[in-house]
């Protein structure tokens, strides 16, 4: 045996095992690039050769948009990245202790609320800068700050953001075992946990750090996500989220990271 | 002949010993995900755990098995001694050091990427490293198998070529391309990024080159299970193999269909064009045909068996089979979970289909049945059947081995049709932690519960498994006289050039390899600004 060549058009199992499989091939291809291709119905091909591209994988250029549909509230226009904001100085900080005097009233005298507003002392500055930009271009709106903020320039937002990261930190409140919604989400409803960009687990870029801040805001700041009220969220990150909680996580979450006055 | 018997066991306890190990992990994660166990609280723990498991049991563990019987039938069939023992025994330490290497990261969570590598997550370069040896040690056996094989036709120019080693040197070869795609993609691709000299990785290009490996190497794993079909069941339980032609032709199938076929692991990708999807599809429909070709050929061969035993009528030679007799309990199980999974299977490679599954526990599900049940049954088959010649003792606990296969099957039911029950429900897989209280997810609740449950009879079957082994290899000496394999109701004096040879087969496998995965390769190379940032996992 052996005596007759393996890849010779004489030996049968040569011949029909090429054929075989090269009739599979080219049936398969006719089927997969032209034939079912073009029985799409919510596509049509300018021709065959359009078609088999397409189904190679090809990326074709997508029409030009005709009508650029807006959104139907302003949406938040600032891009943080790690430089956005110069590093602070003593100058910087200074400035932004002397604009700060105007948001006393609320924010406190050295950055703690007494009414049920925000705390500020020690906030990150990126996320204050964040919120001021949005109360400017009226991305969020509120019928004290929005009046407040209109005449800030932006070096001026960068200053008072720098004073108040500069001011110490409330000691973090002590409230407790972890809630499930902040230290693991739910995973099945799309929630990642609050603790991985609020902290204490974690931090990303333009969040704010809630511990310690006051439990009635943080509960209405999450309702107003919610609802939509609230619409400065890149990407609907947060009204993603608020809107898959349960009021008792909002509750939870709430009275985890806050403080009553 | 069984010269080599050292190496051989060295293989086999160094893959059953991982096998266990990784099977504690396995039942632990089915455990922690269920209703019956609160939330662990960090996933990192939960993706360390699938990462070892999936490593142990997905690369260490068959190529072991692979390796060490395919030194077996070398030896056996070709009746001489190993050519190149001490090569051999270089590409068991470096799959042993690979496996050290590869698990050591894992361990410490610098590597929580599952075994599947999912770039752009990229692990400490060690883990990658680690596996690369372990494939290296295999190719090694590659080379060692083909090159036995050289020799032993010098020598007998003209003979068919034993049919085991046949078998044997198909698996090799296959496993040689298919382990190609994988490797290009781990050397080429991850560890520069890895290694730091790069932070981008083209994923779309990744996840086409482990395609390429991913499903190929199920039948790399599959090709000891079909081996012991032919070979160790009919000649165990007193038959002949009804055909031995028709078992080359099931053997070289495998070699032209198994790996051109990879992409209906990415229906749901949008990197690859759906024409490509569709032709993938359409041999992956292919595959089933070497596997029913090889269900009625061994289903003949048993029938010859419990007719020879004296079994009368359509259906009295079932009854007449010795189903006391472990090998055959192996193999009745074996089909049983064959038949199950591939008929799932059908639903995995339809383009359509595929999407009321794709990346649902499903999967997991189908995967478990196929690999762990009906391949792995046979793997402990050939343990058992095997140990006596490489130990020199007897393997007495004949029971206690009936127990084992048993409670595997049992296990692996009840572990593996609520998985699929819940897929369908929608439940994903790779998830470290489920929340059952909501509408739609309390329905999962009860199956995973039962689906744990089999899970642990998997595990007692396990160590049962161990158990028996270290008995094995503590009993009495004796004579266990000669290892052979099954010979075929007409052994074949002279076989058709084809059937006795690889190169016209492995000619096809290339071929196709060029037609179905030769476009979105160099399309996915050529396409610009398709690589991302690198998610360096643990620290990197």
């Amino acid at each position: 045996m052996q005596a007759q060549p393996l890849f010779s058009p004489r030996n049968p199992w040569f011949i029909t095992s090429v054929i075989v499989t090269a009739a599979i091939a080219l049936i398969a291809a006719g089927f997969g690039f032209i034939w079912l291709p073009l029985m799409e119905r919510n596509t049509s091909f300018a021709d065959v050769w359009t078609a088999i591209c397409s189904a190679a994988g090809l990326t074709q250029s997508s029409p030009a948009p005709g009508v650029i549909v807006q959104p139907p509230a302003r949406l938040s226009g600032v891009f943080l990245t790690a430089s956005t904001l110069a590093p602070s100085d003593a100058v910087t900080i200074g400035r932004g202790a002397t604009l700060a005097l105007r948001c006393s009233m609320c924010h406190g005298a050295r950055g703690l609320s007494q009414a049920n507003s925000p705390n500020l002392a020690g906030q990150y500055a990126p996320a204050i800068y964040k919120q001021l930009q949005d109360f400017k271009s009226g991305a969020r709106v509120n019928a004290v700050m929005s009046p407040l903020v209109a005449d800030l320039t932006t070096q001026e937002t960068r200053e008072l953001a720098d004073y108040y990261a500069y001011l110490p930190r409330p000691p973090s409140p002590q409230n407790g075992r972890v809630p499930e919604i902040v230290e693991s989400g739910a995973p099945v409803r799309g929630i990642a946990p609050c603790g991985a960009c609020h902290g204490p687990e974690g931090h990303k870029l333009g969040t704010p750090w809630l511990e310690g801040e006051p439990v009635a805001y943080l509960r209405a700041q999450l309702l107003a996500f919610k609802d939509g009220t609230r619409h400065n969220d890149i990407n609907q990150i947060m009204r993603n989220v608020a809107r898959q909680m349960t009021p008792a996580e909002i509750d939870a979450a709430a009275q985890f990271y806050g403080v009553r006055p | 002949m069984l010269a080599s018997r050292r190496l051989i066991l060295a293989h086999f306890w160094l893959a059953f010993g991982g096998f266990i190990l990784a099977l504690f992990l396995g039942a632990w994660q089915m455990f922690i995900r269920s209703p019956l166990h609160g939330w662990i609280g960090n996933p990192e723990l939960y993706y360390r755990s699938v990462t070892a498991h999936g490593t142990m049991m997905a690369y260490v563990f068959p190529t072991l098995v692979a390796m060490g019987f395919g030194y077996a039938i070398t030896e056996v069939s070709l009746g001489r001694p190993l050519t190149g023992r001490n090569w051999a025994w270089l590409g068991f330490a470096l799959v042993a050091l690979g496996t050290v290497v590869a698990i050591i990261p894992v361990g410490m969570g610098r590597a929580s990427i599952l075994y599947t590598f999912y770039p752009p997550m990229i692990a400490n370069a060690a883990y990658y490293f680690g596996v690369v040896f372990v494939v290296v040690g295999s190719w090694i056996w590659v080379a060692l198998t083909s090159i036995n094989l050289r020799v032993w036709r010098h020598r007998n120019p003209g003979q068919p070529i034993p049919f085991a080693m046949f078998a044997n040197t198909v698996g090799a070869y296959l496993w040689a391309w298919t382990s190609v795609g994988a490797a290009v993609e781990v050397l080429v691709q991850i560890l520069p990024v890895a290694l730091g000299l790069t932070t981008t990785i083209n994923v779309a290009l990744a996840r086409v080159l482990f395609s390429w490996t991913l499903h190929a190497i199920v039948y790399f794993w599959l090709i000891p299970t079909y081996i012991a079909y032919y070979t160790i069941v009919p000649r165990a339980i007193g038959g002949r193999i009804y055909s031995e032609p028709m078992a080359r032709i099931s053997f070289v199938l495998f070699l032209v269909v198994a790996m051109p076929i990879g992409i209906h692991h990415l229906f749901m990708d949008p990197e690859v064009g759906q024409g490509f999807k569709f032709l993938h599809s359409v041999f992956t429909a292919l595959v089933a045909l070497p596997t029913l070709l090889t269900v009625f050929t061994i289903s003949a061969s048993v029938e010859i068996a419990g007719r020879l035993r004296g079994g009368r009528g359509l259906f009295g030679w079932l009854t007449a089979l010795p189903w006391r007799n472990p090998l055959m309990l192996a193999l009745a199980f074996s089909f049983v979970m064959l038949g199950f999974g591939g008929a799932g299977g059908l639903v995995n490679m339809s383009y359509q289909l595929d999407s009321s599954i794709h990346n649902t526990q499903w999967v997991t599900g189908h995967f478990h049945l196929i690999f762990a049940g009906a391949i792995v049954i046979m793997y402990f088959a050939i343990a058992y059947d095997m140990w006596p010649h490489l130990t020199g003792r007897a393997l007495a606990s004949i029971g206690l081995m009936r127990t084992q296969l048993w409670t595997w099957f049992i296990g692996m039911i009840v572990l593996t049709v609520p998985w699929h029950y819940v897929g369908i429900l929608g439940m994903p897989r790779r998830m470290a932690f489920f929340d059952y209280s909501t509408p739609t997810t309390t329905a999962w609740a009860g199956w995973v519960d039962t689906s744990v449950a089999g899970g642990l009879i998997v595990l007692i079957s396990g160590v049962l498994f161990i158990v028996v082994l270290i008995r094995g290899q503590l009993a009495p000496r004796v004579d266990p006289g000669q290892y052979r394999f099954s010979v075929a109701m007409h052994a074949p004096r002279t076989l058709p050039a084809a059937l006795n040879s690889f190169a016209l087969w492995v000619g096809l496998m290339l071929a196709l390899t060029v037609t179905n995965y030769g476009f979105p390769i160099a399309h996915l190379i050529g396409l610009p600004d398709a690589a991302v940032p690198a998610i360096y996992i643990g620290g990197g």
